[in-house]
């Protein structure tokens, strides 16, 4: 059977009316918490995870894809309407949305982004739909030490590839390596780093971590910055609809921006942000209006929210072919997989093809609502956007705290909530990126398991890691990514990798 | 979460930016390379009690904390350096009493959480917070926080079958059996 026969059986599945009432919700919630400021798609996934806790996998999945597609579309919202964006990779959309919505163009601002967002998000979904069976095959014959070459990969562009310091990208990387060891070692079952503790036998939980470096952390930060001025809110004046000279100005930006950002998230090469900076440059290169750029370029709209859907839809390959996380975003779902037991790779194609079908057919749907739902509803994200900053952080606190009690009503739970609030709060404080600290958090267990496999099998010669030809190029790539910034910041060419930093999420 | 101004409008890192008088090395940045060294010093001590279980690949449960731990210390390192040679950024600069306040907030729902149940617990958490941003009147923030508080509860522990403490509050409401 073809990848469009299975589409079409997981369109069938998740068009039934229960699985298209979780999408809605999923995308409605998405939005909304999408939208308040501050909140990226990583924190909107973590703190909606414990509503999906009650329904079956295939509901709270669907859902989940919702949920996901909502909170990246809330970020460009807020990008435009505020000068602080909702999420890292809506940076690039704030310089020309908010310019475009000063003008009294953010109507057609946040249509470009939307109607961008879906071309993108639909091309971009198609063609995980039809690439991912290829990945899938291609995985099959990957032993462990080509899993481990690629995770090794994934650690370094995570950490420090990017980002304005490889030492602080890599200890945040590290930290989380650490606290993946604690916990029962998967192999012999010794207990690890626990203290005794009997509450860390199970090891650190990813959602306690991403929404204590996300949400506490944040609102600590935040709170010790005294920020209390408020942003201004941009009234999208005037017709929300866009004119022909717009559509036409805005669908090759769209397309490219596709193209530009499906490959960067579909390699294990993180965050959205590097593929709305390229495709932010390359509009500028490529517009016939160049003096519109900075005071509201619509093309610079339009490219850069359309390389960010099609990245975060692109990152969707390697979690889901290969079980590879490579955002703090993906991390997070990754962990919403598991709380069903299901663990995303090459094997859930073969053991339940539905399942996984159903969801990339949801993702198709909730694209499409999301369209329909976020022009008429503008009205409603604006009155979100306004909520004070008082009672925006004292209800995100509200809410990251009842994921966690939901999850575990334990005070040693909350305890550790707390704990990674603090870590976070001083991660912020002394300028280190969050992302790396979560995915390493992940990761980590996985990379240990694959490199104690693959040294089983070779009797502990190391060398075995680099005999096998695809390893060995993944890890020279690695190699590469860790070395090059290091060398380019030393000679003070730095600012370009910081420029496009994959920063929290 | 970029409440963060964009990475190129970052005040920090440029040497070029900074202010010509002499740059003071700030204190907590030894404080993070030292805590850095602990950590990695802890999980060299852990791995050093595990037993050995390596069998024939001469990888046992110890040997990733153990890299990790010599990593980490190694970090521990360049970080001191890095400070010492000016090119470790300044920490941002933050106000103590708000972070007490969430903190205090954070703690009260932490303590009280078994005891008087999800919504005191939590609308204590709100107000603590709002307070820590700025809301002084506690009179107002209290009981607001609860009744929201409540309503989440009602609705994550009724419809959504989320296990949620319950206190007397809730058991008021909902009888002895959430």
């Amino acid at each position: 059977m073809s990848s469009f026969d299975f589409l079409l059986q997981g369109l069938a599945a998740a068009a039934q009316p229960m699985l298209l009432l979780y999408a809605f919700i999923g995308v409605l919630l998405g939005t909304m918490v999408g939208v308040l400021p501050g909140i990226g798609p990583a924190l909107t996934v973590a703190l909606l995870l414990p509503v999906t806790y009650g329904l079956d996998p295939a509901g709270s999945l669907i859902m989940f894809a919702g949920i996901y597609y909502g909170g990246m579309y809330g970020g460009s919202t807020t990008s435009i309407l505020l000068n602080t964006p909702g999420e890292s990779a809506s940076i690039i959309t704030a310089l020309e949305g908010n310019r475009m919505a000063r003008n009294g163009r953010g109507g057609p601002a946040l249509a470009t982004a939307a109607i961008g967002s879906f071309i993108a998000g639909l091309i971009a979904t198609l063609l995980l739909a039809f690439l991912a069976p290829y990945i899938v095959r291609m995985a099959l014959v990957f032993g462990p030490r080509e899993y481990f070459a690629l995770m090794v990969l994934a650690f370094v562009t995570v950490s420090s590839a990017f980002g304005d310091s490889t030492l602080r990208g890599l200890t945040s990387l590290f930290l989380g390596l650490a606290l993946g060891c604690i916990g029962i070692d998967q192999l012999t079952g010794q207990a690890r780093l626990s203290f005794g503790f009997p509450d860390l036998l199970d090891g650190v939980d990813v959602t306690t971590l991403a929404v204590g470096m996300f949400a506490v952390g944040e609102a600590l930060f935040v709170a010790g910055q005294h920020a209390l001025d408020r942003d201004q809110v941009l009234p999208v004046k005037g017709s929300i609809w866009m004119s022909r000279r717009d559509w036409a100005r805005s669908w090759k930006p769209w397309l490219r921006g596709t193209a530009i950002g499906f490959p960067i998230g579909a390699m294990p090469a993180g965050g959205a942000e590097i593929g709305t900076f390229l495709s932010y440059s390359a509009e500028k290169r490529l517009t016939k209006h160049p003096e519109e750029f900075g005071n509201g370029a619509i093309e610079g709209v339009a490219g850069p929210e359309a390389a960010n859907n099609a990245s975060a839809a692109g990152t969707l390959v390697p979690l889901l072919t290969l079980g590879l996380p490579t955002t703090a975003t993906a991390a997070i779902m990754l962990a919403g997989f598991q709380q069903f037991g299901l663990q995303p790779g090459p094997l859930l194609f073969a053991t339940n093809p539905t399942l996984v079908w159903s969801l990339i057919a949801s993702l198709l749907i909730a694209n499409l609502m999301l369209v329909v739902l976020n022009l008429p509803l503008i009205g409603l994200w604006v009155k979100l956007l306004t909520i004070p900053k008082p009672w925006l952080y004292a209800g995100i606190l509200m809410f990251a705290t009842l994921g966690t009690i939901g999850t575990n009503p334990s005070s040693f739970e909350l305890g550790m909530l707390m704990g990674f609030g603090l870590i976070g709060y001083l991660m912020r404080m002394f300028h280190y990126p969050v992302a790396p600290i979560v995915v390493g958090l992940i990761l980590g267990p996985m990379a240990e398991q694959q490199l104690r496999r693959a040294l089983s099998i070779s009797q502990g010669d190391w060398s075995v890691l680099v005999q096998s030809p695809v390893a060995a190029v993944l890890l020279t790539l690695a190699a590469l990514g860790l070395i090059v910034p290091l060398v380019l910041r030393a000679m003070g060419k730095g600012q370009v990798l910081q420029a496009v930093a994959a920063d929290e999420d | 979460m970029t409440d963060r101004p964009p990475p190129h409008t970052d005040p920090a890192p440029d040497p070029a930016e900074r202010p010509p008088e002499p740059h003071v090395v700030h204190p907590s940045l030894f404080a993070v390379a030292a805590g850095l060294a602990v950590i990695g010093a802890v999980m060299l001590w852990d791995a050093g009690r595990l037993s050995g279980a390596a069998g024939y690949s001469n990888v046992g449960p110890a040997m990733f904390p153990r890299i990790i731990g010599g990593v980490l210390i190694g970090l521990a390192v360049w970080t001191a350096i890095s400070t010492l040679r000016r090119d470790f950024p300044d920490p941002h600069p933050s106000a103590h009493g708000p972070i007490l306040w969430v903190l205090a907030g954070l703690t009260a729902q932490l303590l009280l959480l078994k005891v008087a149940g999800f919504s005191i617990a939590t609308g204590l958490l709100f107000a603590l917070t709002a307070r820590g941003f700025g809301k002084r009147n506690l009179a107002v923030t209290i009981p607001l926080g609860i009744a929201m508080a409540f309503v989440i509860w009602a609705v994550f522990s009724q419809v959504l079958m989320l296990n949620l403490p319950a206190g007397p509050l809730e058991r008021l409401f909902f009888g002895a059996a959430p």
